[in-house]
């Protein structure tokens, strides 16, 4: 016996992220008794649809525990937004706190500095006496020290117990030298003096050191919040309410988190659709630059799917929710471009494998560095000359920059693809567009509209208005795709034309249809059509029917009453943008390529039109890989566009596939880069947008590189015998401070990469 | 040479030396921590200047969640990635934060903080 399913919803507790979410939705798909589950992460809610004769809530919630996660009994109180809400706020707190150090830091190197330049004027020398300074600039030091540095010696020890160095041992090693050698100078100069050396102290250097890195990291933390700017503003665009209709027909506002599949909802003008669904009810524009790019206003009508944060312009209209929380439209953009931004670009090897190894490197170089200066500078000044140098040499080599250059550019850029309505996968697919220079178009879907649109009409010796609706109200009936292009053209040329009806409706299979319309019989279809009814062509639509077959229309003929009156020119059009954006992309350098599984002559036709010189015809679906793999024999980095499952092999193949419009899963599965909006322009964006972001890496790494490259020898003293050149450890760390901002100032830049 | 120089030339080479060994070739705590509950293998991580344990063991197939609990508020961790599963995420300091992933294949997959100076690994059997 079996009774119907029951379904509950469950508040899962401690998941944190996606694929915890599907974690849970595997446990308890797999757990007896269950027909489906779907875990939702953003809200913390699992639906389950199970058989009360074998699972109970009681048996569900094990298996969410088994699967490692709790069941929330109460009401949940945490929501994932307010957990990454958490997150900023604990970032914000932490921005404070490093200000706060930072303007100590800058306040007592400004009275430090001034303090220690006294030394410099004899005559002022002579009043103050050089102990007593010398304990008021310790005292003055040890607050940066302790305070505002403090974090620096502490993560400096506590990667040292882990084997561990990062750029905090540089510091905490350089500034702690410096200090110590100056402590001992204060506190012991008779020692110092005995051995004749001056018992200098470097409180200035210390302090200052300290303050500078400060702002580096201050400047640095301000800049990385803009880099994940824009997937914020992402999220924020999620309307918090929904306006939904109970059964008994009444409206409610719910939070966002409470809407169910198949609940119906109803949408205003000038607000935001809450979530994915299908429009059931009106008829509106709607404004979906934010998840397509497109700047238009989209026209929706009944049957069009709507999709969340996407705003209403015009009319009010009610739709079924297809779609809940992590399975939205919007909630998948946003994880696909956090994976991007966790991902790693081949280009970031190099800097990798630098990193890994670099700290320890400077620190043996610096101590390599000490011992030279020591040996071999003369014995008054051995001692000090040694230890500036074994400063600067640690302090110039702190390689963050390197370790920002390729992370902080990926970041930007994908936030900023996603803003134009192109989805990039992972950082690698970024760099391979960088060196595409072939672009395989498939035709259909791609530089085409993908559906069969009225081109021409010919009615000689009838007007079209007195045509188009006998032909319309015949063409309603029949389901056929051409009839439907018929439909549309008819609608877009007389809009306010009354429909007619039709009776007598009859469909010829594979010929077209006949129907009564006003009490007068229309027949539309194939030449066969006509042929069989009797009915003969004039020789000028004989004529005519000939010109529109050699441009590879397929052509519609109808005759109204007995008599062969019109004929309809049908064809895959051309989109709009096609052109311009094939003109832009040869205009970057690269060669367009288009194929297409339709004969010769329509090829050349549609290359003819959007200014393609090469093409492949009469592509089997099965070869389109083939294809690719043809160009890539011919050396050639290839770029694939497709819309369908059937490119699905091609974009894999190709060296990076771009998955068109609202392609299918499958597609966007087998591309690196999916283009929201149907429209060739996307490759162009998604093209330059690679090309800016590897520019802006490669600066990124040589300027990183070069500064670390040349700094650490001039640090070192390499240019003192040739030049008498030596770094100051106060300049290596201004430098320092400096190159991590530059660096990010230059990923910042991408931010303003615009479209032309 | 005088006798100073002697000292700082020796006692120099014999720091970088233990440099070298140190953050190189000193055997490093391979502690592979594997706990499995419900098929679920739980490794629990501090993050304190590195990674402990920093070179993790799982088996194929199996769902793998790590806790991450970050014991300090050096910026040098607050990044945690995971390049080959496509992972970053930020370790907000003095709390556990979970990562979950589903290693298929075998091999050697390093994690570090956001600029890949701390270093760990999962190795998968
Ligand atoms: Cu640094």
């Amino acid at each position: 016996m079996a009774s119907s399913p029951e379904t509950t919803t469950l508040d899962i507790e401690g998941m944190t992220c996606a694929s915890c979410a599907s974690f849970v939705e595997k446990s308890l798909s797999r757990a007896p008794g269950v027909q489906s589950a779907s875990v939702n992460f953003a809200t913390e809610k699992a639906t389950v649809q199970y058989l009360p004769e074998l699972a109970t809530p009681a048996t569900l919630k094990e298996a969410v525990i088994n699967a490692g996660y709790g069941v929330l009994e109460r009401a949940p109180d945490t929501s994932a937004a307010e957990r990454s809400a958490e997150i900023d706020r604990q970032k914000a707190r932490a921005y404070h706190k490093l200000k706060r150090r930072f303007w100590v830091a800058a306040a007592l190197a400004l009275l430090i500095m001034p303090l220690s330049m006294l030394m410099l004027w004899p005559a002022l020398l002579e009043r103050v006496s050089l102990p007593v300074l010398n304990y008021v600039l310790l005292a003055l030091t040890l607050p940066v020290l302790l305070y505002s540095g403090r974090e620096f010696y502490v993560s400096a020890w506590n990667g040292f117990r882990h084997r561990a160095a990062n750029m905090d041992t540089l510091i905490a090693v350089g500034t702690g030298a410096a200090f110590l050698y100056s402590l001992a100078a204060t506190v012991a100069p008779g020692y110092f003096l005995r051995r004749g050396i001056m018992p200098e102290v470097y409180f200035d250097t210390t302090a200052t050191i300290i303050a500078l890195i400060l702002l580096g990291k201050v400047l640095e933390m301000r800049a990385k919040t803009q880099t994940s700017a824009a997937m914020k503003a992402l999220l924020g665009l999620q309307a918090k309410t929904a306006r939904v209709v109970r059964p008994g027909g009444q409206e409610v506002d719910v939070p966002i988190e409470q809407v169910q599949l198949h609940d119906v909802v109803v949408v205003r003008p000038g607000e935001k659709v809450a979530t994915d669904g299908l429009i059931t009810e009106g008829h509106s524009f709607l404004d979906e630059a934010m998840l397509t790019g497109e700047s238009l206003p989209v026209e929706k009508t009944v049957g069009a799917a709507v999709f969340g944060a996407t705003l209403n312009k015009t009319g009010s209209f009610r739709f079924r929710v297809t779609k809940v929380g992590a399975d939205t439209m919007l909630a998948q953009i946003v994880q696909m471009v956090e994976d991007a931004q966790g991902s790693r670009a081949p280009i970031q090897r190099l800097a990798d494998k630098v990193s890994a190894v670099f700290v320890p490197t400077v620190v043996v170089i610096a101590i390599l560095t000490f011992v030279l200066w020591f040996d071999l500078a003369p014995v008054s000044t051995r001692l000090p000359l040694a230890l500036v140098n074994f400063v600067a040499v640690l302090i110039i080599a702190c390689p963050c920059a390197l370790g920002l250059a390729t992370p902080t550019a990926i970041m930007v850029s994908t936030g900023k693809g996603a803003e134009h309505g192109v989805l990039i996968r992972n950082a690698e697919a970024l760099e391979k567009a960088y060196r595409v220079n072939t672009v395989l178009l498939d035709k259909t879907g791609t530089i085409t509209r993908g559906e069969p649109a009225v081109t021409d009409f010919v009615a000689p010796g009838s007007s079209a208005t007195d045509l188009l609706p006998l032909i319309a109200a015949v063409e309603r009936q029949s389901e056929h795709p051409l009839a439907e292009a018929v439909v549309r053209y008819a609608a877009a040329q007389m809009p306010a034309a009354e429909s007619l009806a039709a009776t007598a409706f009859r469909a010829v299979e594979g010929k077209g249809a006949a129907a009564l319309v006003d009490g007068r019989a229309v027949l539309i279809g194939n030449r066969r059509l006509l042929a069989d009814e009797g009915v003969s062509l004039s020789a000028d639509l004989e004529a005519r029917a000939k010109d529109l077959l050699a441009e590879a229309k397929t052509v519609l003929y109808v005759a109204v009453a007995g008599q062969a009156v019109a004929l309809l020119g049908v064809a895959d059009t051309v989109r709009d943008t096609s052109a311009a954006a094939i003109g832009k992309l040869q205009r970057l350098g690269i060669e367009v390529v288009m194929m297409t599984g339709d004969n010769p002559q329509t090829a050349a036709q549609v290359a003819a039109q959007v200014g393609i010189t090469r093409y492949f015809a009469e592509v089997l679906p099965a070869d389109k890989a083939g294809k690719v793999k043809e160009l890539q024999a011919e050396g050639r980095t290839v770029a694939m566009v497709g819309d369908g499952i059937n490119d699905a092999p091609a974009l894999a193949q190709a060296d990076i596939g771009l998955a068109i419009g609202s392609g299918t899963d499958v597609a966007m599965e087998a591309a690196g880069i999916t283009l929201m909006r149907s429209d060739l322009n996307g490759v162009v964006t998604a093209i330059e947008l690679s090309r800016q972001t590897i520019r802006t890496i490669k600066q990124n790494l040589f300027f990183a590189f070069i500064y670390n490259t040349l700094g650490i020898p001039i640090a070192a003293g390499l240019l003192y015998p040739v030049f008498g050149w030596l770094l100051s450890p106060m300049l290596a760390a201004g430098a320092m401070a400096l190159s991590s901002v530059s660096v990010l100032t230059n990923s910042l830049r991408l931010r303003g990469f615009t479209n032309q | 040479m005088d006798s100073a120089e002697l000292i700082v030339t020796a006692g120099g080479l014999a720091l970088a030396a233990f440099v070298l060994w140190y953050f190189f070739f000193s055997a490093r705590r391979t502690a592979a921590a594997v706990s499995s509950s419900g098929g679920v293998q739980e490794v629990a991580i501090t993050v304190k200047g590195g990674y402990s344990p920093d070179v993790i063991e799982v088996e194929r197939g199996k769902p793998v969640q790590l806790s991450f609990y970050r014991d300090e508020e050096s910026s040098c961790s607050e990044e945690l990635l995971m390049p080959d599963f496509r992972i970053r995420r930020d370790l907000p300091a003095f709390k556990t934060t979970l990562v979950e992933l589903l290693p298929q294949q075998a091999g050697r997959f390093e994690f570090t903080c956001g600029m890949g100076m701390l270093r760990g690994s999962l190795v998968v059997k």
